[in-house]
């Protein structure tokens, strides 16, 4: 118990570090808030285009696909503002060798490295995202499903999980193949295919997106939830999942600081 | 800084340039993955198509069109804006002004050096493009073949254009990278990247047809997969193109020059 309320301790000043350091650029809120106008911009021309040519695809109408989009834009601020930042700093420590000094400190260091910095201007992915929501529902003329905006929240943590899982995976790959400074652009060019429903893909790729990276958990069972259609068993396998995902995270990062040599000394 | 000494240095540049890309082999692994966008898209207007085919396109006609797609972002890549902005950053832009030959030809051997290996990437999806799909899109003529290669060199130019526009843009502001995200972004949209242009509603086809983005990406794939019936159809196209090149042109020396004069070399 002492030990958790010590690291909510810290975790209370890593972030108030990050907001300190977010006032300080306080006009990045006006560029990140356009920003995250014109990429959801961008990740709705396809859609147009696509919904130009039919009315559904692949079983999504354009308001539920709307949905989905509404929670990529969501996770992306999640992934951009709580995530990445951190993470790539890691790859940084772990090239010149810095890595070190995080090693010493009396803190676990997974711990200490994830939670270094946070963007809070992300944050207007949120309001992005809830404009979207709010569109979807009411092109539908209905509300979202009560039980199902709670399912959609547990959701939410668990994506976050399992977001955050694959990020930790990936950097460890950093302590193998040193020069790695676009892993960030990998990953996130592989997010991307999480803007469109599970069910456009079939075969090698639905696996993929499924059980590899579930890319399905993040955006579209939380749109399925809120319209009240996500079966109980699919929430219950994406949290343990998650939590097998984190498990495992968790494993290959211990593994790894095993086997780390400092770089430069 | 004369031309004389560019065009006898310029083997050399393309030999080390050629060296790096074997060396970071791993690195452009990871980029090849990064660029496989064109095989998600293609997985999901196959799920638009199996009802019934869009315009011209059934389901082969859009897996020639995304496997082209995919080779000709190979063909037509650029990182030179990542890489002036880190070298402006950290001052070790200084080490190649200090060379007597000209940085941005410096920067066009390496990534001109990148084309084997990027082509050893390409040429397989090529062939598993023709075993799935037949030669029957390909271009019929050599005219069209040597169109094709025309409209490449010109999607080349104005890719890598961009990019050392933009990355110049680092010597007056931190954000340049920023600038690049949305250049990016307006590229995934606009360049047939992610959607064929065809498929765009008239009236955003017509503004399509005026920005550049079109021309890094589409217009090569559609002459690679017979999109023009002629070879007249092709002109305003390549106007177009070419009219992009010149005007990036103009705008990175521009850009170049006049920041140039305000570099530091912090660091270096």
């Amino acid at each position: 118990m002492k030990t958790l309320a010590r690291y909510l301790r810290l975790f209370r000043v890593q972030v108030r570090m990050s907001l300190l350091v977010g006032m300080q650029y306080r006009y990045d809120f006006v560029i990140d808030g356009l920003l995250s106008i014109f990429w959801t911009i961008t990740a709705l021309v396809p859609l147009f285009v696509i919904f130009h040519q039919r009315q559904t695809i692949a079983g999504w109408s354009f308001p539920a696909a709307l949905l989905v989009t509404g929670w990529f834009t969501l996770l992306e601020g999640v992934l951009e503002g709580a995530i990445n930042p951190s993470l790539s700093g890691v790859v940084e420590h772990i090239r010149k060798g810095t890595l070190d000094f995080v090693l010493l400190k009396p803190a676990d260091a997974q711990f200490l490295v994830s939670t270094t910095k946070f963007e809070p201007w992300r944050a207007t992915n949120v309001l992005t995202a809830l404009a979207l929501f709010v569109w979807a529902f009411l092109q539908m003329g209905r509300a979202p499903d009560a039980l199902g905006l709670l399912e959609a929240g547990v959701l939410l943590i668990a994506a976050s999980l399992v977001l955050y899982s694959l990020w930790i995976l990936t950097v460890s790959l950093a302590f193998r193949v040193v020069k790695v400074d676009n892993l960030t652009y990998l990953f996130s060019s592989i997010y991307d295919a999480a803007r469109w429903p599970i069910s456009v893909f079939q075969g090698f790729l639905r696996f993929v997106f499924t059980f590899v990276i579930p890319l399905a958990l993040m955006t579209t069972y939380p749109a399925q939830a809120m319209l009240g259609q996500l079966p109980g068993w699919k929430l219950l396998a994406s949290v343990c999942g998650a939590c097998a995902f984190a498990a495992l995270a968790r494993a290959v990062w211990l593994r790894s600081i095993r086997h780390y040599t400092s770089a430069s000394s | 800084m004369s031309v004389r000494n560019t065009l006898r240095a310029f083997p050399t540049l393309l030999r080390v340039g050629f060296s790096e890309a074997v060396a970071y082999r791993a690195e452009m692994l990871i980029w090849v993955l990064a660029t496989t966008m064109p095989l998600v898209m293609l997985a999901l207007w196959s799920a638009v198509a199996r009802e019934a085919p869009i315009g011209r396109f059934g389901q082969s006609e859009f897996t020639a069109y995304f496997l082209a797609d995919f080779i000709v972002r190979q063909l037509t890549g650029s990182w030179a804006s990542w890489q002036l902005s880190f070298e402006v950053r950290t001052g070790t832009l200084s080490m190649r002004l200090l060379r007597p030959i000209h940085p941005l030809m410096a920067y066009a051997a390496e990534q001109m050096a990148a084309l084997p290996m990027r082509i050893l990437v390409a040429l397989p999806v090529a062939a598993i493009g023709l075993w799935l799909v037949g030669a029957k899109h390909l271009p019929h003529s050599l005219g069209m073949w040597a169109l094709w290669l025309l409209a490449m060199v010109g999607a080349w130019l104005i890719t890598f254009l961009a990019n050392v526009a933009i990355g110049s843009l680092a010597l007056y502001m931190e954000s340049s990278l920023k600038v690049m995200d949305a250049w990016v972004a307006l590229f995934f949209v606009f360049s047939g990247y992610l959607i064929p242009v065809e498929l765009f509603p008239s009236g955003l086809r017509a503004v399509t047809n005026w920005l550049p983005f079109r021309y890094q990406i589409g217009f090569g794939v559609e002459l690679l997969t017979s999109g023009y019936a002629t070879a007249a159809d092709t002109l305003p196209f390549f106007l177009r193109q070419w009219m992009w090149v010149a005007i990036l042109g103009g705008l990175t020396v521009l850009i170049w020059r006049r920041g140039l004069r305000r570099f530091g070399a912090y660091g270096g």
